[in-house]
């Protein structure tokens, strides 16, 4: 029997066959895409309904974008340039970049001084948004607003130096005084500060600004994409500290400043923004004499902060009823009172739950920052609406123009939100 | 007591002092600049070049009272302003005129308390409609959707229009005359309607502007012309005399090419009275003796002005049409320097 399979088997393996290659539907491409996107007949269905729709935008757009002109001065010479095929005329961005940016006043010889302040804000806010820098560029945060103004508007560089000094007078004072008692440290600072602005203002000489190493540009020069970063910046800096105080007066035990909190936070939250934008524009004028008004650009940074301060507020709030009333308890019974209690215990818990709230006002507050073209600044839509399309060389380009706007805007909040989400990351905040 | 007295007496003192010095004119010379409201931009009649430089047939006459009063056409700060913010700027003091295509009307002037100095174009409000429709008159348009303007007095003109005729349309609001050429090219509406001059402006800017017509009807009077304040009459007549300025050179044959033969004296007199060789007008106004010529000096006299701007020329392509002197059929009619 054994002999007999011997013979019968002519050949016996003794090395492992190489494996085959799977089948070509089992593999690569074919099989990601027969698995993802044609797995049965819906999603076969879907998919080409898909590729469909990509085709027919991008058989648009495609043909308007590569075919764009960027080297004419007009947009006739645009047309003539196309005969009648489809295209974009680009050039009027290569024309008019410098007024979508700075808008049409601020003086061209002098661009590199908002672009010094964007590079340097970079370095303000790192230690800011990252908190594994060290904590001395703090430092450098501090200055920048001052530096920033000096930058920006010019003039004379005793005026910044004059308010830094008085905020740094408050600050020394609150250091005194603020461990014993942090009302009088609170106070005192205030009165040091006004102490040393109006002093100050005394000794800073008339017609300094004339002579000034940096021109002076005045607030109506502004403009341009500049304009919405700045608003945006200074709007949400300013609002996130008075919009933790409204929170925490709104939760105060002191009925007044409760009250207080309570009716600014609802009126202004019930009023849209562009209501506010006018009062700030139109209704403002008629309270002051006309030669001694508050400069446009405030009376608009006023508006806004207060309108994200109140949203802010509700967000952090929110944050604030989220932490368990033990927290509140432990940090009594450990002896802390109030400023130490906020300060050290509720406020870092609070507002870590608070970061995607607050992001996403930002988000839109840098996005509502484009309202103040209806009071006639000249911000990038403004200076679209206004000035662009009303030249006549460029009258009636449309999509080149907001489209660049929309790019621009989308890449500042998508950055926003990406650091939103590294932040959150980092913070873990849904204590999974 | 006595001492109180005294100080009340010092306080009444300067506040006279105070309204008594409070004239637009002698707040212009010490500022050394003439705050002038324009339109945030259109076409031809106001709007910043690719140099940042405020071009336009509106902007010349901001400029020329600015020559006229402080000698430098460049000494002008120019804010601008929506047809929203554009009566409460002037109201407030910011601006010290406006000369921002706005039209003369009753309760504009009597009740806004306004003082409209002069008319710098006669307009009339037109509507444009694609050729397609086949539309040959306003009074076809019953039921048609219209792209109108808010807050001007087109808006109001429409309506009386459609009224008085008794056929129905249906407004969409737009805010701006860009936003009406989307619109209206969007197919948002049949027709858009507003001044037949912002009619051929937005026509001349259209790919094919063969393709739209601009019907004949002129449903409206629009005098645009440039106001200031109510009650301040010495500024009313610098502001209405540098515009009258500009016509009466142009009647009288002053280009800005001959002005300098024709400031050394001439043969007539009223020439010699305008710029200032002959008579003391200057003076009358508070201003210097060459205060028209250098009006003139700044853009050319008001044909100059018109034809640079807004004339057939240039893309804006308007005829002179009622806007013609006087001696040629128009409604310019400078009263005479004298």
């Amino acid at each position: 029997m054994s002999d007999t399979h011997a013979h019968s088997i002519a050949f016996v393996r003794d090395t492992e066959i190489p494996p085959s290659p799977p089948p070509a539907g089992e593999t690569g491409v074919v099989k990601w895409l027969r698995e993802n996107l044609f797995s049965n007949a819906v999603n076969s269905a879907l998919t080409i309904a898909s590729l469909l729709v990509i085709y027919i935008l991008l058989s648009k757009t495609l043909p308007w974008l590569l075919n764009g002109v960027w080297t004419t001065n007009s947009l006739a010479e645009c047309r003539e340039v196309l005969q009648g095929k489809t295209g974009a005329c680009f050039s009027v961005l290569t024309e008019r970049w410098n007024q979508l940016l700075y808008g049409f006043k601020y003086p061209s010889d002098q661009y590199w001084r908002p672009n010094l302040a964007l590079v340097l804000l970079l370095f303000a806010i790192a230690p800011v948004l990252f908190f594994d820098l060290p904590r001395k560029l703090l430092a450098f945060t501090a200055v920048y607003p001052f530096l920033a103004f000096w930058l920006i508007w010019g003039g004379t560089i005793l005026a910044p130096i004059v308010a830094l000094v008085g905020f740094a007078a408050g600050a020394f004072v609150f250091q005194t005084y603020g461990k014993s008692s942090f009302a009088v440290g609170f106070f005192g600072a205030i009165a040091a500060a006004f102490a040393v602005w109006i002093l100050g203002g005394w000794l800073i000489p008339e017609g300094a600004s004339e002579n000034a190493m940096l021109k002076a540009v005045p607030s109506r020069d502004l403009g341009g994409f500049m304009l919405n970063l700045m608003l945006g910046v200074t709007c949400v800096s300013l609002s996130l500290p008075l919009g933790i105080a409204l929170a925490l007066g709104r939760q105060s035990d002191m009925p007044l400043i409760k009250w207080m909190c309570v009716v600014f936070i609802e009126f202004v939250r019930g009023v849209p923004l562009i209501t506010l934008l006018f009062v700030a524009s139109v209704m403002l004028a008629y309270f002051f004499p006309p030669e001694s008004t508050v400069d446009l650009f405030l009376r608009v940074v006023i508006m806004i902060t207060m309108f994200s301060a109140a949203y802010i507020a509700e967000v952090i709030r929110g944050g604030l009823a989220a932490l368990p009333k033990g927290q509140y308890e432990a940090a009594d019974s450990l002896g802390l009172d109030y400023p130490q209690a906020m300060r050290l215990i509720i406020l870092p818990q609070a507002l870590k739950i608070s970061i995607p709230g607050i992001v996403n006002v930002a988000v839109g507050l840098f996005k509502d920052t484009t309202l103040v073209s209806v009071i006639s600044m000249f911000d990038l839509v403004g200076m679209i609406r206004g000035p662009i399309l009303a030249s006549t060389e460029w009258n009636g380009v449309y999509w080149e123009l907001l489209g660049f706007a929309a790019l621009l805007f989308f890449v500042v909040c998508y950055g926003i939100s990406q650091y939103s989400q590294w932040l959150e990351r980092r913070l873990a905040t849904d204590h999974r | 007591m006595k001492k109180s007295v005294i100080l009340g007496a010092m306080t009444f003192a300067g506040l006279a002092a105070g309204a008594a010095s409070a004239g637009t004119l002698d707040d212009v010379k010490a500022r050394g600049k003439l705050n002038c409201g324009v339109t945030t931009g259109l076409v031809g009649f106001a709007a910043p070049n690719a140099n940042g430089e405020w071009e336009g047939f509106d902007v010349a006459v901001c400029r020329a009272v600015a020559a006229a009063v402080l000698g430098d056409s460049n000494a002008v700060e120019f804010v601008p302003t929506t047809g929203k913010t554009r009566f409460t700027a002037l109201a407030s003091g910011e601006i010290d005129m406006l000369a921002r295509n706005t039209t003369w009307t009753f309760s504009r002037d009597v009740d806004l308390k306004f003082e409209f100095v002069g008319v710098n174009y006669y307009d009339g409000q037109g509507f444009m409609v694609p050729k397609e429709l086949g539309v040959s008159s306003a009074k076809e348009l019953d039921g048609a959707t219209v792209c109108i303007q808010t807050g001007t007095t087109t808006e109001l003109n429409l309506a009386d229009f459609f009224r008085s005729n008794n056929i129905s349309y249906e407004p969409v609001p737009i805010e701006t005359n860009a936003e009406a050429q989307q619109q209206y090219l969007a197919g948002a509406c049949d027709v858009y309607t507003t001044d037949a001059s912002g009619l051929a402006a937005t026509r001349a800017t259209f790919d094919d502007p063969a393709g739209h017509v601009i019907l004949p009807e002129i449903i409206s009077k629009e005098p645009l012309g440039p106001l200031v304040r109510h009650g301040d009459h010495e500024w009313g007549d610098v502001v209405r005399w540098s515009l009258m300025a500009l016509i009466a050179a142009e009647e009288l044959g002053i280009t800005s090419a001959n002005l300098g033969e024709m400031a050394a004296g001439t043969e007539n007199p009223e020439i010699n009275r305008l710029l200032g060789t002959e008579g003391t007008l200057g003076e009358m106004l508070g201003l210097s003796a060459d205060w028209a010529k250098n009006a003139i000096a700044s853009q050319g006299n008001y044909g100059e002005i018109f034809a640079k701007n807004i004339g057939e020329d240039t893309p804006v392509g308007l005829a002179r049409g009622l806007n013609a002197q006087w001696t040629e059929g128009g409604l310019l009619y400078a009263p005479p320097f004298r």
